[in-house]
């Protein structure tokens, strides 16, 4: 019997999206993804100069990425800077979005991702990569294709997709896992896996599935949105 | 003079065609443009087994059998025979570095003077802040070379300076300068577009130049549209 979800959604259902691209003059590239009330923007800057000069890689271009929850996106006011956590959320997103950027082209740059979580409300990383993959498109970096990321949940017993901020804090039976999960569109490459949580080896097979269907989803949300924006 | 120039962006720049534009769509990276072995992969494009996908996000245009994207966004990328604007950050000893809008800077070697110049004194012909438009003679790894030789190229004196997005210069030129003659000639000004998106705009009133400037923006704003020439034409009377 499937667990009923504080927001009323079945357990495959994603929040609303919104996607939304070239949010920000001033970069090469930028878009905004939403996930209900998980708001992220991310802006692209780049190939440019890499300083300090000992990072430049004289075979490769390097992907410099920076996530970062701003102080007023949760109820307790989070302090600003970087922390242990964003640190390494940076770290995973760029990993996730390596695979696919064709950065080889770019000797001695950088490029530059900028994300910044408005609003948190869980699932901040795989807005920030869905979000990340559209504006790279956008500042026009060559790319295999785009990355689309949701995250899994398993309350109790149960798998959900695109967990929120009620299902992170669940706690009863087994308690709550968080699984977030990164793709490459259309492919069956995972660029992204993490678990907070405990889960079994035989529901992980079911879990992919789950976010094969909901990233499917995701990616033409993503390829509405660059799309659109050429028309208007 | 400065008609000369805009022949050299022709040459070296893709210049976006207006008429036939029901032709193109809009792709995203690894969208699959085209099936079948007939085609060729261009700019942008890598070929996939049967498909030709695109690896870049822009308009997709079939020319003969060749598939390539025209990018829609995006930093400059240099490209030899492109004429670009660039300020002055640096000298050595042997030329100057230039500031062209893209990771690592350019090169304009002392040889390239038309007259003769003492290395002490580099800057008795471009100071640092200087304007300056030349060609790009070669680029190799993280090294881009300048020419000054050539017709319109040198130090650019007075008039305006602005910069537009470098994926929206092809628009601002147009089918062979089509766009960027019909703004010269009404407003009478002398103007020079660098493929890194930076423009030039002179004349001797402040007026015209910053009608120049306000048009140009108004096309770099609305390169999605068919038919800009007449939208162009409609805006003149307006203004």
């Amino acid at each position: 019997m499937a667990i009923k979800r504080v927001s009323g959604r079945k357990a495959d259902e994603l929040r609303p999206i919104k996607a939304e691209v070239g949010i920000i003059p001033n970069a090469d590239g930028s878009a905004m993804f939403s996930f209900g009330d998980t708001v992220a923007i991310v802006a692209v800057y780049g190939p440019r100069q890499l300083h300090p000069q000992h990072m430049q890689d004289p075979s490769t271009g390097i992907l410099r990425v920076n996530y970062d929850l701003l102080s007023f996106s949760v109820s307790d006011r989070k302090r600003p800077g970087p922390s242990r956590r964003s640190t390494e959320i940076s770290k995973v997103i760029e990993w996730a979005l390596l695979p696919v950027l064709n950065i080889k082209d770019f000797p001695n740059t950088v490029i530059d991702v900028q994300i910044y979580i408005l609003q948190a409300d869980a699932s901040t990383r795989v807005a920030g990569i869905n979000a990340a993959s559209m504006a790279l498109a956008h500042a026009g970096i060559p790319m295999k294709n785009l990355v689309c990321a949701v995250a899994i949940g398993k309350l109790d017993k149960d798998l959900v997709v695109d967990v929120d901020k009620d299902e992170e804090d669940f706690e009863k039976g087994e308690g709550a896992t968080d699984f977030p999960i990164a793709k490459i569109a259309n492919s069956d490459e995972y660029t992204l896996m993490q678990l907070d949580g405990k889960i079994q080896p035989e529901i992980v097979k079911k879990a992919l599935e789950m976010a094969d269907k909901a990233c499917d989803e995701i990616y033409e949300i993503q390829k509405k949105a660059l799309k659109e924006v050429v028309e208007k | 003079m400065a008609k000369k120039i805009n022949e050299a962006h022709e040459a070296g720049g893709d210049s976006v065609s207006e008429k036939n534009s029901e032709k193109r769509k809009i792709v995203v990276p690894g969208e699959v443009i085209i099936s079948g072995e007939d085609f060729l992969p261009g700019d942008g494009t890598q070929r996939d087994g049967e498909n030709i996908i695109a690896i870049r996000y822009g308009l997709a245009e079939k020319i003969g059998r060749v598939v390539k994207i025209i990018p829609l966004s995006g930093a400059f990328v240099p490209r030899r025979n492109n004429v670009i604007l660039g300020r002055v950050i640096d000298f050595t000893h042997s030329g100057w570095l230039i500031d062209i809008d893209y990771a690592g800077s350019a090169f304009l070697p002392v040889a390239e003077i038309p007259r003769f110049i003492n290395k002490n004194e580099l800057d008795q012909f471009l100071a640092i802040g200087d304007m300056v438009a030349a060609k790009i003679w070669s680029v190799s790894g993280k090294s881009v070379d300048l020419a000054l030789k050539g017709k319109g190229l040198g130090k650019l004196e007075g008039g305006l300076v602005f910069r537009i997005s470098p994926s929206r210069v092809p628009r601002v030129i147009g089918r062979e300068g089509s766009m960027i003659n019909l703004i010269k000639d009404k407003t009478g000004c002398n103007i020079t577009v660098g493929q890194n998106g930076w423009i030039w705009v002179k004349e001797k009133d402040i007026d015209s130049e910053i009608k120049a400037r306000k048009v140009i923006e108004f096309v770099s704003d609305k390169v999605y549209i068919d038919g800009l020439t007449e939208k162009v034409e409609e805006w003149f009377e307006e203004n």
